[in-house]
């Protein structure tokens, strides 16, 4: 077990090595550099200054050492578009914001999701599966930024229950998280649903049934708990989903979350907070994955760690 | 049982060469495989929808009697009607023909993409099952590092770094890691077919390996890829209508889904129909390619036969 976590910390390390040096060498490879806009109309004197401010006279590979080194420390650099702010800084504050969105949206995501699924399967072809499997096409089919344009539109423009956008008080929360839960939902529905009709269909469903146990024993003893287990190797791709529907969702409803930083990073060319925030979201997303594997090799004893053969 | 006499029964004999005569006519895989798909209400009409999507895209355009292009100072921002059946936008530009001449940008994007990253998968997935050993453990490990960061900051990351204005460019930004999904399908399918007893036979029989590659592992394989296929190009027509919305995909003059509705949105509130048709586009192609990739992998896989 040690051994096979030692392994994965380092692949983790590996990985994340290879995120920085592949995303650093093809930010620095874009045509220009990343001052080129601003500093054009200056004179030669102040560009210099300017360059040497964020180490972009040195050769390109010293540059590189010095954006690791820094990075260990946890200095992800200065922003471009906005001098004196930290990337680090900003990620730090904009995480929490994203984190209490999407945090929020993949519990109920999960809740809704999970049951809605076991609810189908129990009742296959009536019609509340008939209507689960509708939610959750559709839930896998429209665009987030469609749904949230709807909802905008229904919850906030016509029934003007709610605010179109905003930030800071529960009510501003509603929309995104509904918005961020629903591909959760339309996920978790369909594979619990698979998930379940195919234990269902196990000889030791029949054994129970031929025991005697009640349905609801059979359910939610031998099948809830072999149907729901496998739903947690998909919880890594549904919590980077939720991150990368942000990018959308908190530009619609103006949440200064890490996204929406993101996104106007991308547009106002700003290479370093791009380059910061690749780098933790990839971070983010390795360790998020190891997690969930390691939870998954503890709960499923089927699949504990055996030692390589060779 | 006295009472039924011994001529009541007669020896009729058989004919050995008649115990091998098949009785009904022969099946090919792809007959069967349409049989089934055909039995599948949901997905025949997902099939239906689709060609419907297609057909318009080619023609909707001629149709539409106006250029996607064309600026109509005069007719801004109309609502449907019998002139302009989906309204105009902002310009004054029939939203009718932009709808289908986006919808061409789309599916391109859709199809072509799928298709590159699922060639460029099976090959490195074919490579590294065939090989095994050393160079498949490499391999894996690269694509496990490549799939380790989530797919759309790729995307992203690509389409700032190649400055993406053009199909061609959105593609290949999409395609930089979009093959690893595939190639680790493939992968698992072929070390899975490698194990299996008709395998074991063919071997036995003194089947050469191509011969083997050919006729077992290509068609045993090429079930999952079509299925896969199906699957992956809802997912590039929603990563393009995803990366124009954050304003990094097609660029005017040309216009793709994702693109219109990244135009309707800022004035949605008081045109909605000028995002509703382009996302409804969307969300029936999209629709359309799932429920017809569910149909499709229960009829191209004997083992989900019931």
């Amino acid at each position: 077990m040690a051994k096979y976590i030692l392994k994965r910390l380092g692949l983790m390390v590996l990985t994340l090595w290879a995120v920085v040096t592949v995303t650093f060498f093809m930010m620095r490879a874009i045509p220009g550099d990343p001052l080129a806009g601003m500093a054009r109309s200056l004179p030669e004197q102040t560009k210099a200054n300017y360059y040497a401010k964020y180490g972009l006279d040195k050769p390109l590979f010293e540059q590189y050492l010095i954006y690791l080194k820094n990075m260990v420390r946890g200095d992800l650099g200065e922003s471009l578009q906005f001098p004196g702010r930290s990337v680090t800084d900003t990620i730090l504050e904009t995480s929490p914001v994203s984190a209490a969105v999407g945090g929020i949206a993949l519990c109920i995501g999960l809740i809704l999701g999970v049951g809605a699924g076991i609810l189908a399967a129990l009742q296959k072809n009536k019609w509340p599966d008939y209507i689960v499997m509708f939610i959750a096409i559709l839930g896998i089919t429209i665009p987030v930024f469609v749904l949230a344009s709807l909802l905008q539109y229904l919850f906030a423009v016509k029934l003007q229950l709610l605010p179109t956008s905003g930030w800071g008080e529960p009510k501003h929360m509603v929309l995104p998280v509904i918005v961020l839960s629903f591909s959760t939902i339309a996920t978790y529905a369909r594979y619990i649903k698979s998930s379940m009709l195919d234990t269902l269909g196990q000889d030791y469903v029949l054994t129970a049934r031929a025991k005697g146990l009640s349905e609801f024993q059979v359910v939610s003893r031998h099948v809830m708990r072999n149907s729901l287990l496998p739903a947690i190797t998909i919880l890594a791709g549904r919590i980077v989903g939720i991150f990368t529907g942000a990018f959308v969702t908190e530009r619609m409803f103006s949440i200064p979350g890490i996204g929406f930083y993101y996104v106007s990073s991308i547009n106002n060319n700003d290479y370093t907070m791009i380059l910061g925030t690749t780098v933790f979201y990839a971070a983010l997303f390795i360790v998020v994955q190891f997690i969930v594997d390691f939870i998954y090799t503890l709960v499923d004893p089927r699949i504990r760690i055996v030692p390589d053969k060779n | 049982m006295e009472n039924i006499s011994k001529e009541k029964f007669q020896i009729i004999g058989v004919d050995k060469a008649e115990a091998e005569r098949i009785a009904r006519p022969r099946i090919s895989y792809m007959q069967d495989a349409w049989r089934r798909f055909r039995q599948n209400k949901t997905a025949l009409v997902a099939f239906v929808v689709l060609a419907l999507l297609v057909f318009m895209c080619i023609a909707g355009p001629a149709i539409s009697g106006y250029a996607f292009e064309e600026v109509d100072k005069g007719a801004v921002n109309q609502s449907p009607s019998g002139v302009h059946w989906f309204g105009t936008d902002k310009l004054g530009r029939d939203i009718f023909a932009r709808v289908w001449v986006g919808g061409r940008v789309s599916m391109i994007i859709g199809l072509v993409g799928a298709l590159i990253s699922s060639i460029i998968g099976c090959f490195y997935g074919g490579i590294a099952a065939y090989f095994g050993g050393k160079v498949d453990m490499i391999m894996m490990r690269i694509v496990e590092i490549l799939i380790s960061v989530p797919y759309l900051i790729v995307v992203i990351l690509m389409s700032i770094v190649l400055d993406s204005q053009g199909i061609f460019t959105l593609i290949l930004a999409m395609c930089a890691t979009g093959w690893c999904g595939t190639a680790r399908l493939v992968r698992g399918q072929m070390l899975q077919i490698k194990s299996q007893e008709y395998i074991m036979a063919a071997q036995g029989l003194g089947v050469s390996p191509s011969r083997i590659i050919l006729k077992h592992m290509i068609p045993n394989t090429l079930n999952v890829i079509i299925v896969a296929i199906t699957f992956d190009i809802p997912n590039y027509i929603f990563s393009e209508a995803f990366l124009s919305y954050l304003g990094l995909g097609i660029q005017p003059p040309n216009t793709s889904w994702g693109a219109l509705a990244y135009a309707a949105q800022t004035q949605f509130l008081f045109y909605p129909y000028q995002l509703l048709f382009p996302s409804l586009a969307i969300a029936l192609t999209m629709m359309s390619f799932t429920l017809m990739g569910d149909g499709l992998r229960d009829a191209l896989d004997p083992k989900l036969r019931k």
